[in-house]
């Protein structure tokens, strides 16, 4: 099998994946975790393997870390 | 993953000041909502321009939106500020708000001038999506046509549905949510429903290997 990889990314599901209700339930807490340099995958693994796969929750995460950032 | 309310004096200086001052009452009260509101309108702006490239709403529209957007999640915030727990710092939370309304917001402008209607169905545009391109590989037509026949005989016509406009079609999640007066969540769950019965029939049919959780 030669070069799938996007297709390979975009079939895997992983069983941790909280979805993104629980995801964005937390948004803050693990953006905290990050912006003090923290692990935040090791404390909510099913929240990182969800902002790694759902794109819009990512993009949240994205904007509220950098919202923080700039203060 | 509930999280145990921290007293105020527990909090982080900052935090306990925003607090205090926003259940203070009086001239007090409004300034520190004044204040929170303005925060919120340069965070809405920020993000909205963070994320022009990605949308298709434009100029003073979009500064719109931010307002509008800050100004709705003061709304939600405020009744609120009894559940804040402390378990990270005020702002982080009140920004939250004001993240999630700008995207919510940018979802449902989406429909003002769609690019791509919702049922188009541009099956046509599944290689390009799923980065499987037919001339690059062997067995690319089996795979395509596999995971069509996993979309039109193992789906429910709605979780087809779903699929078609956000994966075929490239519609914005957010969007599809809003048309269909849908959470987030809920379209989410349909496509994760979807990839995995997708990812075991190409695995069944020898197309892709199977995955152990040590390969995430």
């Amino acid at each position: 099998m030669r070069d799938l990889g996007r297709l390979e990314r975009f079939l895997r599901t992983d069983p941790r994946d909280v979805g993104c209700e629980e995801a964005m339930a937390v948004l803050h807490v693990y953006v905290d975790v990050v912006a003090a340099g923290e692990d935040p995958a090791g404390r909510y693994p099913g929240v990182a393997a969800h902002l790694r796969a759902c794109g819009p929750c990512g993009e949240d995460f994205t904007g509220l870390l950098s919202a923080v950032a700039d203060g | 993953m509930e999280c145990a309310r921290r007293p105020v004096q527990d909090l982080d200086e900052e935090s306990a000041a925003w607090l205090r001052r926003l259940v203070a009452g009086g001239g007090e009260q409004q300034a520190a909502e004044s204040e929170l509101h303005a925060t919120l309108v340069r965070i809405a702006l920020a993000e909205v321009r963070r994320r022009s490239a990605s949308t298709p709403v434009t100029g003073p529209e979009l500064d719109d939106l931010a307002h509008q957007a800050a100004a709705d999640a003061m709304l939600a915030i405020l009744p609120k500020l009894g559940d804040f727990r402390g378990e990270s710092r005020f702002t982080t939370w009140a920004y939250r708000f004001v993240i999630l309304e700008v995207s919510s917001k940018i979802g449902r402008h989406y429909w003002r001038n769609p690019p791509v209607p919702l049922d188009a169905g541009q099956w046509e545009r599944l290689p390009d999506r799923l980065g499987v391109d037919p001339a690059g590989h062997a067995e690319a037509a089996g795979i395509l046509a596999e995971v069509r026949r996993v979309v039109e005989e193992e789906l429910t016509s709605h979780q087809r549905r779903v699929f078609t406009a956000v994966v075929v079609d490239g519609i914005p999640l957010d969007a599809l949510a809003a048309k269909l007066g849908l959470s987030r969540n809920a379209i989410y769950k349909v496509i994760f429903d979807a990839r995995r019965k997708i990812r075991r029939a190409l695995v069944a049919k020898g197309f892709l290997e199977e995955l152990g959780l040590e390969q995430w």
